[in-house]
């Protein structure tokens, strides 16, 4: 594996053996000295061209951990808000000698088109509405310490179906893993055409949260619920009509929260908009898995740096 | 997923049918491990602050054996944990990334403990160089020391083993194989 810019990149094998590492990595976070030396002299790069808190810093400390040099890129404040175009500014970066490159652009197949670019390892944390990898990476091994294998698994994704890439990146990995997924939206945030995309992929698709919640839909009661964020800001026309109205129709609401059975984990990539698609009673509750995810999600990235950056270039995973 | 250096006993005997020669059997192994553990009791004047720490993978099963040897001699439990030294090791950037492994120490940490370092082969040193790196990350022990199985010589670094369960001469050229139930299904050391 050279680059990481989608699920699809990675063999169900490598996906098991960056789990494998990452739990390895986990540990690293107990310690006193939390540092590896796997990566010293080599340098990271985060070029975020989107706001962003948990990704950013998530792979800036697993970076550091591993003692690559890190260095953070944002398009406020640098050549990009002077006009530069997105070839030239990362042609430049890595004119410095940059081993390996994570990038978040607004706009979808940006990761794909820069690895072609360049020669460093490129990360995708992000593209547009396209794939976020490393967010369905550490959804799924967040799942996975709860629920052991996902073989058989039913995990429903509720709410912004259109504009996530969250969505897209983890109904590949769950599949992948044997999980059945069920994804929920009203149908004006369905994406246009998912039924080819379903019925090839196998999974399910329901405008009919309460019905997937009791476990009348095809798979049965869920043993996982992951909510989306509504993403107000690529809304550029009126999906829904209120923010009520969603809340009242696909927010994991204290009445629906009643559903779940009390050991079903609640996953949220965050940012978390409370009230909105998830109440405050769920987000909180000993159920919520949220602030794990985070924690995951830094051994993931660990362990995603690590399996690009360590080896010799071009090396598989031995 | 076996690390480069480290042959299945499948590929030494595709490699060589015929000139593989044990050196250790069973029974020899079994009593070179009884000898450490009463050196590392005699040296340490106890168990006492003992923590075992097997270095992967054919470290941690022989760390094992060795407490167990410890606990019925003492009559108390000796700590036991495992060290992974695969993210210090100096030739990392010279092969494919290597899958790493668990480093798990035992509840009391090793801050004030004597740690003793358990391996199956003690051949350049590198590993125990790296094994030392990472300790320092973990803790500070009061002191370290090297348990080896088999010291086969060549050292590349200044390091030698405090106990040896048997000194084995050997040509670079050759290659040594410590096969252990735990790992291989059967106990012993081989040369070829």
């Amino acid at each position: 594996m050279k680059h990481l810019l989608s699920i699809d990149d990675l063999s169900t094998d490598e996906i098991i053996q960056l789990f494998e590492t990452a739990a390895d990595m986990h540990d690293v976070q107990g310690r006193e000295v939390k540092k590896l030396p796997a990566l010293r002299g080599r340098t990271v790069v985060n070029m975020f061209f989107e706001d962003s808190t948990r990704t950013r810093s998530s792979f800036e400390i697993a970076g550091k951990w591993l003692s690559a040099d890190v260095i953070n890129v944002s398009a406020k404040g640098s050549s990009a808000s002077k006009g530069e175009s997105l070839r030239d500014t990362v042609l430049t970066v890595c004119a410095m000698g940059v081993d390996g490159l994570v990038i978040r652009h607004p706009a979808s197949g940006a990761a794909v088109q820069v690895s072609q670019w360049v020669d460093a390892a490129v990360v995708n944390a992000g593209d547009g509405m396209h794939e976020h990898p490393t967010q369905a990476l550490l959804d799924a091994y967040t799942l996975r310490r709860h629920l052991g294998s996902l073989e058989g698994r039913h995990v429903a994704i509720v709410g912004d179906l259109t504009h996530s890439r969250v969505f897209r990146s983890n109904v590949q990995c769950l599949t992948r893993l044997g999980a059945r997924v069920t994804v929920v939206a009203p149908p004006t945030l369905m994406p246009s055409g998912i039924g080819a995309w379903s019925a090839a992929a196998g999974f399910e698709t329901s405008y009919d949260l309460d019905e997937v919640l009791r476990g009348a839909g095809v798979h049965g009661r869920p043993d996982a619920v992951m909510m989306l964020r509504v993403q107000r800001e690529r809304m550029s026309g009126a999906f829904f009509p209120s923010p009520r109205e969603y809340t009242v129709g696909y927010g994991l609401t204290r009445d629906r929260l009643a559903l779940l059975e009390p050991d079903v984990p609640i996953c949220h990539p965050g940012p978390m908009n409370r009230g909105l698609e998830i109440a405050a009673d769920a987000a909180d509750a000993a159920q919520s898995v949220v602030l794990e995810q985070v924690s995951s999600g830094l051994a993931i990235r660990m362990a995603v740096l690590y399996h690009l950056l360590a080896g010799e270039p071009e090396g598989g995973i031995a | 997923m076996p690390a480069p250096e480290e042959v299945s006993p499948d590929a030494v005997s595709r490699r060589a049918p015929r000139t593989d020669r044990t050196v250790l059997d069973a029974r020899d192994i079994s009593r070179a491990l009884t000898r450490i553990s009463h050196e590392l009791l005699e040296r340490n004047k106890g168990a006492t602050d003992l923590v075992l720490l097997g270095l992967h993978t054919r470290g941690v099963p022989l760390a094992k054996r060795i407490a167990e040897k410890i606990a019925a001699v003492e009559g108390a439990p000796v700590a036991v944990g495992e060290l992974d030294v695969t993210m210090y090791r100096d030739d990392l950037r010279s092969q494919p990334t290597r899958r790493a492994h668990r480093t798990a120490l035992p509840p009391g940490g090793i801050d004030g403990k004597v740690v003793v370092l358990v391996d199956d082969v003690l051949f350049s040193g590198r590993t125990i160089r790296a094994a030392l790196d990472a300790l320092a990350d973990l803790g500070r022990p009061s002191a370290v020391r090297l348990a080896v199985l088999v010291d086969r010589g060549h050292r590349e670094l200044p390091i030698r083993a405090d106990h040896v369960g048997k000194n084995l001469p050997s040509a670079l050229a050759e290659r040594v194989s410590v096969r252990l139930s735990e790992v291989d299904g059967t106990d012993e050391v081989t040369i070829s």
